[in-house]
């Protein structure tokens, strides 16, 4: 990994973004873990009017999951469930080594090789699963 | 000293996750080969040379493993999959038929999930009662505390001799003298003892024993349930079928054979459990206490040097086993272990199929080492020379 992205995802797992648990009942909780390894990672998501307002992160994980929930937070945070969606499908296409747009990425970018390492994809993509659960119990 | 019957050792390769499983030397391997290439018939049933021959070989192991743990008979020693169908028959099998509402089972918050998950079935399925013996300050169990959650409604209580995250060994023969004289019956988990040091289920006086053959050089696939004869003869088959019956008639009359034998339907594991034979010749020739003793030394050399290291954390340092739980500061379990992968070092991160130990420990997660008498100190300080910097695990474990 170049030094560039392997100091993003330290620097994301060092000093994780939105890191706190949340205990209002404005937020959704989602819990997110990784049948084969031991990362667990509880989602608290606020939205309001299809804007996703606020999201913290809390729970045990690696450091490819941690970097990787407080970049996604970062940058979803203020987006309309629409974007973030577009966000997220980008992201999944980049692990998949399926087309993807790197502009779109900011920060995610840091894990853009992470599809040579199979193992560690399911980490990178971990807060991405339960975030789309969520979108998807707030639209039903 | 052993290396060199180990194939997997000709690998560059440092395998310090023996509690998973351990290696296999080439005696184990070439039996099972043996057996597939020159006499591959089934067991119990031919009435022909070679399967006469798959008997004979069949039950010389069962008769060495009586042997090696010192049981009276060989109808006290049944061959299942693994150290997990074991226990799940002598609950299912016994237990489930024995206990009633509000009869106690005492546990441990430190067993494995096998020692734990078939128990609480069969507690929501007959009212029993579930309970825990508090350890103490190094989560430990003493013989007091135990004491202090046995009521006369105690039933059973099902602990391992050597707990697989901790490594305590328990003082087992205390606590099945007191339970018996309490009218309790004992399961002892030996999938992390019997590998590691000799037991005597006759001195000790065990009611159930049960281990698996991967963990003791042995084949995947075979372990071991050990009961006492009187209590082996009232376990109910879980399995019915072929091999295990005398006769049956369509008035649904069934018949069934003697045990051990009743308690094997279907046709067992036969090349692992002839090659399970090889291993225990192999464990006798090293001898067990040598190999408890030789665990000792490279424990203590193992501590003694991450002692040295400020930012590792030894979770179990007044353990007396050879398994060594750590976490390095601020790093989290499984980055370590992938970044000690890297360096073909083999440990295991996570919570160790232990989910419970987070209560004890109050931490999850840990880096597990699990030596075996075939490792070395030259191993250990490779680990530990990966283990000093910091910086440097920081830096690849991406
Ligand atoms: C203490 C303990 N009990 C039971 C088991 C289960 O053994 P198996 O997976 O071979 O059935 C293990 C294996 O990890 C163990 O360490």
């Amino acid at each position: 990994m170049d030094e560039l992205k392997r100091e993003i995802i330290l620097e994301n797992f060092q000093n994780p973004y939105n890191k706190e648990e949340v205990k209002s009942e404005d937020y959704k909780l989602v819990n997110t873990r990784n049948p084969n390894c031991i990362d667990n990672i509880d989602l608290y998501i606020k939205i309001e009017d299809n804007i996703i307002k606020d999201i913290k992160f809390n729970g045990e994980a690696c450091a490819i999951s941690t970097s990787s929930t407080s970049i996604m937070i970062k940058n979803l945070i203020g987006k309309s469930i629409e974007d973030a969606k577009r966000y997220i499908q980008n992201f999944y296409n980049m692990c998949d080594e399926l087309e993807y747009d790197e502009d779109l990425l900011n920060e995610g970018i840091a894990f853009q090789d992470i599809y040579k390492q199979s193992n560690r994809k399911n980490c990178a993509l971990l807060p991405y699963r339960g975030i789309l659960k969520a979108l998807e119990d707030y639209e039903n | 000293m052993y290396r060199e019957d180990f194939p997997m050792l000709k690998q560059d390769i440092i395998y310090l996750d023996n509690g998973a499983t351990s290696l296999k030397p080439q005696c184990v391997i070439d039996k099972m080969v043996d057996y597939y290439e020159n006499y591959s018939a089934n067991a119990h049933r031919g009435d022909y040379d070679i399967s006469f021959k798959v008997d004979l070989e069949y039950e010389n192991t069962r008769e060495l493993v009586r042997d090696f743990i010192n049981a009276k008979r060989k109808e006290e020693i049944v061959f299942t999959s693994g150290a997990t169908d074991s226990i799940n028959l002598i609950v299912n099998g016994f237990f489930a038929n024995l206990l009633e509402r509000g009869d106690e089972i005492i546990l441990t918050k430190t067993e494995h999930a096998s020692n734990i998950m078939p128990w609480f079935r069969v507690a929501g399925n007959t009212g029993a009662i579930i309970k825990y013996i508090p350890l103490d300050e190094n989560s430990f169990v003493t013989l007091d505390n135990l004491k202090s959650v046995v009521t006369p409604n105690t039933k059973v209580i099902s602990i391992a001799h050597i707990t697989n995250v901790v490594g305590d060994v328990r003082p087992i023969k205390e606590i099945i003298k007191f339970a018996h004289e309490n009218n309790i019956f004992v399961v002892v988990d030996g999938a992390q003892s019997v590998p590691h040091m000799s037991i005597d289920v006759t001195d000790l006086d065990i009611d159930f024993l049960f281990f698996s053959a991967h963990k003791m050089l042995g084949p995947t696939g075979v372990g071991i349930l050990y009961a006492k004869y009187e209590l082996m003869n009232n376990i109910e088959p879980i399995n019915l079928g072929g091999g295990m019956n005398e006769s049956f008639d369509s008035t649904e009359k069934m018949i069934l054979k003697e045990i051990p034998t009743r308690l094997e339907a279907g046709t067992p594991n036969i090349a692992g459990v002839i090659g399970f034979s090889e291993a225990i010749k192999y464990l006798q020739k090293v001898g067990m206490d040598n190999i408890e003793k030789r665990e000792k030394e490279l424990r203590n050399y193992l501590i003694e040097k991450l002692l040295t290291i400020p930012h590792i954390d030894i979770l179990n340092l007044e353990s007396d086993s050879g398994i060594v739980a750590f976490n390095v500061e601020g790093i989290f379990s499984e980055d370590v272990s992938y970044y000690l992968n890297k360096y073909n070092v083999c440990v295991r991160a996570g919570n160790h199929c232990a989910k419970l130990t987070k209560d004890v420990f109050g931490i999850a997660n840990s880096l597990r080492v699990s030596l075996y008498f075939y490792n070395t100190e030259s191993e250990i300080d490779s680990l530990v020379e990966l283990l000093k910097n910091k910086d440097k695990i920081m830096k690849e474990m991406l």
